[in-house]
């Protein structure tokens, strides 16, 4: 069976897309920012690690340096967007336009090797049941960490502020200081997972992360729509987005293997994104009962 | 305690939307002042009390909380010394988190945030503590989202959380015009509380005259940009709604347009 076969792998670079989702959750969910930088820095951690391994540098090294690399990314857009007033999709817009530029620069041409064979790397699809383990432990250990500082003092005054800036301000919560830092966290876990998508697949390429956001969106909603009857808690909330990354790279692996046009695939991600994404508001447009329902609905007893 | 000084505030200057909110404003509040503010609409009342809290900056003026001159500070860093309840329930607090998440934010206005874990044990006695004054129940329902509950209850858990940590000054912004009257009364009653518990300093707007007769110490009514009447002490208790509407008409020239500061 090939579709079995190809399991591990599939499971595998799926991971590698649900930790980009979580970047996209910490901007699309928490901050509730539509964040497009993503499609830039995602390629900018691949190009920035394949460079460095390749260049000598040890691979958690660079792979650091990668995510440092995703932070300037988001700092960038954090900028337009607070200091110069551009909308948030916009100013993302302009900062993976310049990223565009910024990675062939990285990489010197439109794509490099990184061969498994001649580097040492953490993650590579020849050795797919290892990189699946290496790649289980990285969600665990992110997951973790983003649930410990989201519950800090200054976690919640980032989850406040996209939540209510108006009242974020009120409580002396630095608003604009918070973006930026929400831009500069989701960016550099996107450039994280660049950099392991590059080690994976054993190259970077300047069209690595073309469509990424949509991916990452479609792992969020996939994500939420399976474990939200389960439970609100954030660690299962961000390990449903990591399943979701999975689950969306399965159903891409069956649709090639089934014999799709695979120039068809990007359009068929954007439909279903679109559709998912039009569902909660149609419940509410269609579905819902009127606001203001029954009388001593703003009782306080209610 | 509150000093503003020859405050303008033009909005939309040099086009046909020109409004001059505020006109050479001057008030001075001292310690445990109660100051009920009214007026008709777009006379200025809810732009002065965001002029206080610096949701932006006014063209002239100053404008001084203990002496220290606040004029130019960004709108976070005056929450350090300033408790603020909006209009609309939903304004004053966080919807997708739970009431004890809110109230731990609410805790920490205008202290620097750290990498502390936001709530602890110890906290969530405090917090049911706090909630009890409330009367509602709410002191069990602290994992509770803010979403699920009711305008007036949010609105009385925003109170809660704008005198949690004692402010310098309160400012209530027609906090209760958006409830309907039972819950109204409520959310005035438990304000009267924690002003006086606390001995806060506070700016309460209303549309309401009876309210702004029967709260505070001191009444001040605004027309056109300006405070226009300024009374306290014993005036001010001896005010009735009648003499608030003649005073009115005498200094601003007109009659009181606005229906439903008569009504209620």
């Amino acid at each position: 069976m090939g579709l079995l076969n190809a399991l591990p792998g599939a499971v595998a670079q799926g991971m590698i897309w649900g930790i980009m989702a979580i970047g996209v959750y910490i901007t699309y969910k928490i901050l509730d920012l539509a964040d497009l930088t993503v499609d830039g820095s995602i390629c900018t951690g691949a190009a920035v690690c394949t460079m460095l391994v390749t260049g000598g540098m040890n691979v958690w090294l660079a792979m650091l340096l990668a995510m440092l690399a995703g932070m300037a990314a988001g700092f960038v857009t954090g900028l337009l967007h607070t200091k110069m007033g551009i909308p948030a999709i916009l100013a993302g817009i302009l900062t993976q336009l310049m990223l565009w530029s910024v990675n062939l620069k990285i990489m010197g041409k439109a794509n490099q090797a990184l061969p498994a064979s001649s580097y040492r790397v953490v993650v590579t699809q020849l050795h797919k049941t290892e990189s699946l383990i290496i790649l289980l432990a990285f969600c665990i250990v992110l997951i973790v960490l983003l649930y410990l500082f989201f519950g800090t003092e200054y976690g919640a005054s980032v989850r406040a502020t996209g939540c209510n800036p108006r009242m974020s301000s009120a409580l002396g919560i630095n608003v604009e200081r918070n973006k930026i830092f929400g831009l500069m966290l989701s960016n550099g876990i996107v450039a994280l997972a660049g950099s392991l998508l590059a080690q994976y697949s054993g190259k970077s390429d300047i069209n690595d992360g073309r469509g990424a956001i949509v991916i990452g969106l479609a792992a969020v909603i996939i994500g939420e729509a399976v474990v939200s009857r389960i439970s609100s808690n954030f660690i299962v909330r961000l390990s449903g987005v990591v399943l979701g990354g999975v689950i969306y790279y399965i159903i891409y692996q069956t649709v090639i293997y089934l014999g799709l046009d695979t120039d068809l695939l990007k359009m068929l991600s954007a439909v279903v994104v679109a559709i998912f994404l039009a569902v909660p508001y149609w419940k509410k447009k269609y579905f819902s009962k009127p606001a203001r329902a029954k009388k001593g609905e703003d009782s306080l007893n209610a | 305690m509150l000093k503003i000084e020859n405050v303008t505030k033009i909005f939309n200057p040099g086009t046909v939307n020109e409004k001059t909110a505020l006109d050479n404003v001057s008030l001075e509040l001292d310690d445990g002042d109660f100051v009920t503010v009214i007026g008709s609409n777009g006379a200025g009342k809810s732009t002065l009390l965001n002029a206080v809290a610096g949701a932006f900056f006014v063209d002239s003026g100053y404008i001084y909380i203990d002496d220290k001159d606040i004029t130019r500070l960004p709108e976070y860093k005056r929450a350090e010394f300033i408790g603020r309840v909006f209009q609309d329930p939903m304004t004053g607090t966080a919807a997708d988190m739970w009431i004890e998440e809110n109230l731990s934010l609410a805790m920490l206005r205008g202290q620097r945030r750290g990498l502390r874990w936001a709530i602890h044990k110890s906290d969530r006695e405090l917090y049911r503590i706090h909630l009890a004054q409330l009367g509602l129940g709410l002191e069990d329902r602290l994992t509770t989202k803010v979403g699920l509950l009711s305008g007036g209850q949010r609105q009385a858990l925003t109170l809660l959380m704008a005198v949690l940590k004692q402010p310098r000054l309160l400012l209530l912004d027609e906090h209760t015009a958006a409830l309907d009257p039972k819950t109204a009364a409520k959310v005035l009653e438990l304000s009267d509380k924690f002003i006086s518990e606390g001995g806060l300093t506070a700016m309460m707007v209303t549309h309401n005259m009876k309210d702004a007769i029967a709260h505070g110490n001191r009444l001040i009514m605004m027309n056109e940009g300006k405070i226009i009447l300024d009374v306290s002490g014993k005036d001010k208790s001896d005010l009735t709604v009648d003499m608030l509407i003649e005073m009115f008409a005498k200094a601003s020239g007109r009659e009181f347009a606005n229906d439903s500061a008569l009504l209620g």
